[in-house]
């Protein structure tokens, strides 16, 4: 702590801690739409750009499918670009989150996240970045507004790295992250223009066969994304799936470098393990769940139970070897899902860490809670309910149900 | 034909490495443009509707020609030929 910048502590929501990240990124392109609970950051940073805070060109689009469409073209021209976007909005983009994956454009997205229609439902949950899982996209989730400032910064960098060029989605819980006002340590706008410096370029070879930076430049002409035909199409596919592989000692090094200048880190920036090391019954979770998880944690610890937590911050891509390693020598692991894969017997979540868990020797019982569900708020008694579950498991032997509605009436 | 290479070997977000004049597109046509240098007024509108460029006024020998590596035989220029001039025919005969 003693080695890092000086940093102020100010007060901000999660959606204006991204704004505010962003506002100092120096990010050269912003296209977005507002949504709900999306709008603040759309709304500050706008005010930023009225009050010639940033030197940004800032997009009014007319749909989400715009803003993502004007965020890859202003991103293969080499710009640094940002967009946010949330449920619906989100889903309206679904075509293009897949061309900017495609066209190796790293775009970062704040995704405040929230429920999908129907039923209307404006409020917290991860349906729609969770449906959003095989975009080609890196998913980053973050657990209060002060990670929500730290991850947007890093995700420029992460995004931007020549040999992953993917782009990011940091999720933040709608309204318990996005709206819920805490304390932020900013660093100044000197330390991030700096931590995050200019873009890095890989060099191509184009049909003119000159080797030049990887962007559209009109002194420099070359095609992204044309037809690809079936003997070409497969090939770049597994491209994307490599630098997948990268970005996970990419996003360990970010949250490190990231640590030498502010004194924060999170976890080794895929997975945050919590209490445990020698625990019994462990929880999986996604999000700022994992907060009032960490509360109950250390109550049961008091008691002498032997309880942890591994908050999953990377979703995509899937941190296997960590979740392996971290898992395995649990006696019973309970995975949290704040969204439902509607006949697939659990949440995406659960089926990932159980994907994880299959090519270890060990293999403890793995039983999964859908919560939280369109806002359903679930209290430190409900979830400390799950914890008294593993105990049962542990104490019986038998898991008596692999998937539970936490918080739902019978 | 060249040997097709591995991912490892091509740039990223299908950036292409030759460009489309080396990469002749008209070898599937059913129909081909044939002029009547009897009826032309060299007017070009076939040049300025071609959708493809195929068309071209070569200005050395005083007439239009079609590029058939090119030409996918739409027939839009014998549409829009006002002294139908152009007729579209079987590429076979």
């Amino acid at each position: 702590m003693t080695k890092s910048v000086k940093q102020e502590m100010i007060g901000l929501n999660g959606d204006e801690a991204v704004a505010y990240a962003v506002k100092q990124s120096d990010v050269d392109v912003v296209a977005a739409y507002p949504i709900t609970p999306q709008t603040i950051i759309v709304e500050k940073f706008s005010e930023y750009v009225a009050n010639g805070e940033v030197e940004t060109e800032f997009v009014c689009t007319e749909s989400e499918h715009s803003a993502l469409a004007a965020s890859l073209a202003a991103s293969a021209t080499g710009a640094r670009t940002f967009t946010a976007s949330a449920s619906a909005g989100l889903a309206l983009m679904h075509e293009m989150l897949f061309v900017t994956s495609g066209c190796r454009a790293p775009v970062v997205m704040a995704i405040a996240n929230r429920a999908l229609s129907a039923p209307l439902n404006i409020h917290g949950d991860q349906s729609d970045s969770m449906a959003q899982r095989d975009s080609g996209w890196i998913h980053l989730y973050v657990e209060n507004a002060q990670e929500a400032y730290d991850t947007v910064i890093q995700a420029f960098r992460i995004a931007e790295k020549s040999d992953v060029l993917l782009p990011v989605i940091v999720g933040l819980d709608g309204f318990t992250l996005s709206h819920t006002l805490e304390n932020v340590r900013v660093l100044s706008d000197e330390d991030v223009k700096r931590f995050v410096g200019v873009r890095e370029f890989l060099n191509v070879l184009t049909h003119e066969g000159k080797s030049v930076p990887f962007k559209l430049d009109p002194a420099n002409p070359m095609t992204m994304g044309p037809i690809a035909m079936p003997n070409y199409y497969y090939e770049f596919k597994r491209q994307q799936d490599e630098a997948m592989q990268n970005a996970l000692t990419a996003i360990q090094d970010l949250n490190e470098e990231f640590a030498t200048v502010t004194g924060r880190k999170y976890g080794n920036g895929l997975v945050e393990m919590y209490s445990l090391d020698d625990a019994d019954v462990a929880v999986v979770c996604v999000g700022s769940a994992c907060g009032t998880l960490k509360t109950i944690v250390d109550e049961l610890r008091q008691e002498g139970i032997k309880a942890g937590l591994l908050r999953l911050r990377t979703f995509r891509p899937l941190p296997v070897e960590a979740l392996r390693s971290a898992l395995e020598n649990m006696k019973a692991v309970a995975v949290m899902d704040k969204s439902l894969s509607f006949g697939g017997e659990g949440g995406a979540v659960f089926h990932e860490v159980r994907h994880a868990l299959y090519d270890s020797k060990k293999h403890p019982p793995i039983v999964n809670y859908i919560y939280g569900l369109g806002g359903r708020d679930s209290s430190p008694r409900e979830l400390r309910g799950v914890y008294e579950d593993l105990l049962q498991i542990l104490k019986t032997g038998r898991v008596e149900k692999t998937l539970t509605y936490l918080g739902l009436r019978e | 034909m060249s040997r097709e290479k591995t991912w490892k070997e091509i740039a990223p977000a299908g950036v292409c490495s030759k460009s489309s004049v080396g990469f002749n597109t008209g070898d599937w046509k059913t129909y081909m443009p044939v002029r009547d240098l009897e009826k032309c007024t060299n007017c070009l509108t076939c040049v300025m509707f071609c959708p493809d460029g195929a068309i071209h006024w070569r200005p050395d020998l005083g007439k239009i020609e079609f590029n058939y590596e090119f030409c996918k035989g739409c027939g839009i220029c014998a549409n829009e030929c006002p002294t139908k001039a152009i007729r579209m025919t079987l590429e076979q005969e």
